[in-house]
């Protein structure tokens, strides 16, 4: 089934991934607290909010690039506590606000993931991937030289080699100009549906979360303030 | 007290330490012209010209009093030295936990193997005036060695927390992840020495060359004994910048692999 931008998947679809009192604090300051949240299979969710809100500590809560100090995170039902962190983290890829390319070649990049656990990808499966987001002929290039928009592409690119079941995006458009904005956004959109993929979304941008999720979360100083699809908040039902 | 001194230790000291209270005169000096350049090092100065004072001094009298005991004594100050050397060490590391046991681990290991070789091929022997001088010197080395490493790696993984949190955001494991700053820290912790051997005799002659030819040793026999503590120092500090990395490593990741910020003195971004 490949959902379409703005719905929101049946409720016959399990979660995909569910977090469940979540919660972090660091040195005695909560910067999340008591965070519900349910994503399902193929559904895209957007996480709003202002500066400080919590929203990209919630991301890494969800790969566990941090460690919840209280809660705990489901996927597919199983707590990710028993899944070894790399196997989870390729399994909930995350797209970083900067997206931190390697040094080396752009091929070198794509190939970073999928090298780590002894399944290197052939030349050919790279440039396919390079091709579905719009470099095609960038494999030999060196990752230093990009422009911001390449440069997000190809850590989408990266991201997208490890075959991840939910795919995490950290405001990947807040450095770019409106063009290569709408660009990447496009091409998130046609990949989500490509692969029914289960995405969250991180932006500061309502706009934006309405051009490309189904569903809505705003945050506030950590804490979840309302849900709904991008309609009902924009209308402030 | 000249006299006193000439009964204590078998030699006439007062004209040491009148060249030692000039040696003082002159950095007070410069002191004074640091401070005219508002340079104020007044204070550090005052207490590491003391301090080096008395601790060299105490030393000195400690190896007086037992130069001429067993091979047992010399291991003890030995390690004594490699406590301290730890210590020392350590400071550099910032929050990272464990680190006085990972400096002690490192500076043992390279020192320790180094000394060992060195006694294997002749190069000291197991009388105290020969292995407390050089093992000493292979032993401050190393800690220059596990100092360096120690900063460099925690400077380079917090100035580079993203490249680390993105390899660990794909997947990678921990080690992969900072391979790179592991690879940084004992390149930049070998440099000082990769450039004390290539200009060895060039622009300097060490301090024990110089004094083994003031005491009369041939200085060709000076130069390659020279050479050879300084393949060892060389040795010792590669051991140690390895070893402190590679244990440190280990140190600043969580059990769920996570970076631990606090721990490399970084803050999120």
């Amino acid at each position: 089934m490949s959902p379409s931008r703005g719905q929101t998947p049946g409720p016959r679809l399990p979660l995909k991934l569910e977090a469940r009192g979540l919660g972090r604090e660091v040195a005695g300051k909560p910067l999340l607290h008591d965070i519900h949240l349910g994503v399902r299979q193929g559904e895209v969710l957007a996480v709003i909010g202002p500066s400080g809100s919590g929203k990209s500590s919630l991301l890494r809560l969800l790969n566990r690039l941090d460690e919840p100090t209280a809660g705990t995170v489901y996927l597919n039902g199983v707590d990710y506590r028993e899944i070894p962190p790399r196997e989870l983290r390729r399994r909930v890829g995350m797209v970083m606000q900067a997206p931190h390319l390697f040094p080396g070649t752009v091929s070198e990049n794509v190939g970073f993931g999928p090298r780590q656990r002894n399944a290197p990808l052939s030349i050919g499966q790279i440039e396919a991937l390079l091709e579905r987001v719009g470099l095609a002929g960038y494999a030999p290039r060196d990752a230093g030289h990009l422009s911001g928009g390449e440069t997000q592409r190809v850590s989408l690119a990266r991201t997208l080699a490890n075959d991840p079941e939910v795919l995490l995006l950290d405001e990947p458009t807040s450095a770019l100009d409106d063009e290569a904005e709408r660009g990447i956004e496009a091409l998130v959109l046609e990949i989500i549906r490509e692969r029914s993929m289960t995405c969250i979304i991180v932006t500061h941008d309502l706009p934006q979360a309405a051009r490309l999720a189904g569903r809505v979360v705003i945050l506030e100083a950590g804490q979840i303030k309302a849900v709904g699809t991008p309609q009902e908040l924009i209308h402030g039902k | 007290m000249g006299n006193e001194l000439t009964l204590a230790f078998g030699e006439d000291l007062t004209g040491v330490l009148v060249q030692a209270g000039g040696a003082a005169v002159l950095c007070l000096a410069v002191m004074g012209l640091c401070r005219r350049a508002a340079v104020h090092v007044e204070r550090e100065t005052v207490v590491s010209l003391l301090r080096g004072f008395l601790q060299i001094a105490l030393v000195g009298i400690v190896l007086a009093l037992v130069l001429h005991r067993g091979f047992g004594v010399g291991v003890l100050i030995l390690l004594a030295m490699t406590i301290a050397a730890a210590a020392i060490a350590s400071r550099r590391t910032g929050g990272i936990p464990g680190a006085f046991r990972v400096c002690f681990l490192a500076v043992a290991a390279g020192s320790g193997t180094t000394i060992a070789a060195m006694a294997a091929i002749g190069a000291v022997t197991a009388e105290l005036a020969t292995l407390v001088p050089v093992g000493s010197m292979v032993i401050a080395s190393a800690m220059t060695s596990a100092s360096q490493a120690a900063e460099r790696f925690r400077a380079e993984v917090a100035a580079r927390k993203g490249l680390v949190e993105a390899a660990l955001a794909l997947g990678a494991a921990p080690a992969k992840a900072v391979a790179a700053q592991v690879r940084s820290a004992v390149y930049a912790s070998l440099i000082p020495r990769l450039d004390a051997l290539k200009s060895l005799g060039i622009v300097w002659v060490p301090g024990m060359m110089a004094g083994m030819i003031v005491s009369g040793a041939n200085p060709v026999f000076a130069g390659i004994y020279q050479f050879i503590v300084m393949a060892m120092i060389y040795a010792a500090s590669a051991i140690t910048a390895l070893v402190a990395a590679l244990l440190l490593r280990t140190r600043i990741f969580t059990p769920a692999e996570q970076l631990s910020l606090q721990r490399v003195g970084a803050t999120r971004e």
